[in-house]
């Protein structure tokens, strides 16, 4: 078994004369949570169809659980579990009857669904609810409900397309949960996300995306330490620039400015600390530096409309 | 799954999952389409049959609704597989996203297609079998050799839900079908020898329709009903066959195209 459950070299797809992923190289470890970050339009809406055989490439090699892709695309599918950035439950189903229905899709014996409808419904925390009809069911079920439907085939690797976009931080939590669980039962996750405190907490090694092209990839640490002063001072409130023009400067290693609010960068927050009490109409945080600053710093800050 | 554009389909029992899937919905919701099945070819047939039935007396040598009902049946199977391959099939294409989450699974767009082909002839079937039964009640039928209507009626089907998928895989939304069945399907209910006989209609217009899939399931669908014997059986059958294995093979390509890009 390979050490690698996708590897894709020079992997390229062009629409309308435009590269949207430029001859990118990719390897996920077997038994890691890769994580694909960019903002809307870097291409991992692109990247993640190739990985699944679902978009044709215009150049390169893929290489999916040992699978050639697209060519050998229904073998892979076999063994691999997608969940979708919308989901797509049957509405006129019972929980039960969606995950029967799926199953049936894969092949999958009666004998053998019976005994794991069990596992699954339990994943889902869904048990009571068996045959209640989709409809009825919150957001957040809903959403286990589809995780649970890409474990029908006890796939080897998860593919999780902005899994908690849309759900309260009670349903995000348990959702962690879960992912963690599968880590630990020994499957790959590729998961997309927004949100970079869902990155660093469960990814092992994560990809920043920007324009078709892969700007960093390595764990959330790594990246973090490579990348970014480790302290921040977030400042805003009155005249606040004219402390980042007299002081700000002087006393971080770098500035940046969003909206209102002006970031402090810095190896020792101390002298910025200092300058600010000095300061009351000015508000401030004082962090550590996180996945959020790097992906800022390396994919510009501007708003994308995009 | 790696075929690209207008390779041929390649057909699998694959399929029988998505059939089988639409097939529960359907048991799920089958009650008003139940009484769709059995009451508008009921009040047609009373209405059209015995209201203008008593003006017109006999029709090709048969009793006006005799004659009504052997059409009716074909053009309901029609209807009946026309709608669910346009209105459904793509409200699962687009709305539900029920082929997205089919095609992460070893299920490929060939299965699909195939799979909802064979569910349009199902319906079609389920439509032609509660028309036979009010058709019988009604004494409108001579003989068990009606009972070959309704494999004519899931042929009917498969080829009428293929040549729809071919719409939906081209429509940007649910109002593009109108123009299908304004040029195509309305025509073809109103000339293929439904509510009269062909040979009413110019000699032009004639040939058009003998190009057309309705109007060889009617003539094979009368003789069956009325006990008549079978005329021309192997062209009647011919084409609705190239028609439906025509439009699997333009719909597949279409979809490949709109939906694996």
């Amino acid at each position: 078994m390979s050490a690698f459950v996708v590897s894709a070299r020079k992997l390229r797809k062009v629409y309308a004369g435009q590269a949207v992923v430029d001859d990118i190289d990719l390897d996920v470890r077997r038994g890691q949570c890769f994580g694909l970050l960019g903002p809307n339009g870097a291409g991992k809406t692109t990247t993640l169809r190739m990985l699944l055989g679902l978009t044709p490439p215009d150049g390169g090699e893929l290489d999916v659980l040992g699978f050639d892709i697209p060519r050998q695309a229904r073998r892979m599918h076999a063994r691999m579990g997608l969940v979708p950035q919308a989901d797509n439950l049957d509405p006129d189903f019972s929980v039960s009857h969606n995950l029967r229905t799926y199953a049936r899709y894969f092949g999958i014996s009666k004998s053998v669904f019976e005994q794991r409808l069990p596992q699954l419904l339990a994943f889902a925390s869904l048990e009571h609810k068996a045959d209640v009809s989709i409809g009825t069911l919150s957001g957040g079920m809903q959403r286990r409900l589809t995780m649970a439907r890409a474990l029908v085939n006890d796939p080897e690797l998860v593919v999780l397309d902005e899994p908690t976009t849309g759900l309260d931080p009670q349903a995000r939590q348990l959702i962690w949960r879960r992912l963690r669980e599968l880590l630990a039962q020994g499957k790959s996750l590729i998961l997309t996300t927004h949100y970079m405190d869902e990155a660093e907490r469960l990814c092992d090694r994560l990809a920043i995306m920007d324009n078709g092209r892969i700007l960093v990839e390595a764990s959330p640490a790594e990246l973090i330490q490579q990348h970014i002063e480790p302290q921040v001072v977030e400042v805003y409130g009155a005249g606040v620039e004219q402390w980042g023009v007299e002081y700000g400067r002087k006393l971080a290693q770098r500035l940046e400015q969003v909206g209102e609010t002006l970031f402090c960068y810095a190896a020792d927050e101390q002298p910025v600390l200092a300058s600010l009490h000095q300061y009351s109409q000015l508000q401030f945080i004082h962090r550590r530096a996180n996945l959020e600053d790097v992906f800022l710093k390396l994919t510009g800050k501007e708003l994308r409309d995009e | 799954m790696s075929s690209a554009g207008f390779a041929l389909p390649r057909f699998s029992r694959r399929c029988f999952p998505v059939w089988q899937r639409n097939a529960q919905v359907w048991v799920k919701l089958s009650g008003p389409s139940l009484v769709g099945n059995f009451g508008e070819p009921l009040l047609y047939l009373l209405a059209l049959g015995y209201g203008l039935g008593g003006f017109i007396g006999e029709v090709d040598g048969l009793p006006y609704i005799v004659f009504l009902a052997t059409g009716i049946i074909c053009s309901s199977a029609m209807n009946t597989a026309t709608f669910e391959c346009l209105y459904s099939a793509y409200t699962r294409m687009k709305v539900q996203e029920t082929w997205a989450a089919m095609m992460a699974t070893p299920l490929g767009l060939d299965d699909i297609v195939l799979g909802e082909v064979l569910w349009a002839g199902t319906k079609s079937l389920i439509s032609a079998t509660a028309i036979l039964l009010v058709a019988i009640v009604l004494g409108l039928v001579s003989g068990w050799q009606a009972i070959g209507v309704l494999p004519m009626a899931f042929l009917l089907g498969c080829c009428f839900g293929a040549m729809a998928l071919v719409i939906t895989a081209i429509s940007p939304s649910y109002d593009f079908f109108l123009y299908y069945f304004t040029l195509v399907i309305t025509p073809m209910f109103l000339l293929s020898g439904v509510f009269f006989p062909l040979e009413s209609v110019p000699g032009w217009v004639q040939s058009g329709v003998q190009l057309l899939p309705l109007y060889h399931i009617v003539e094979v669908v009368r003789p069956l009903m009325t006990g008549r014997p079978l005329e021309g059986l192997v062209g009647h059958l011919l084409v609705p066959i190239l028609y439906g294995f025509a439009a699997i093979w333009l719909a597949l390509g279409l979809l490949r195209k709109r939906l694996l890009i």
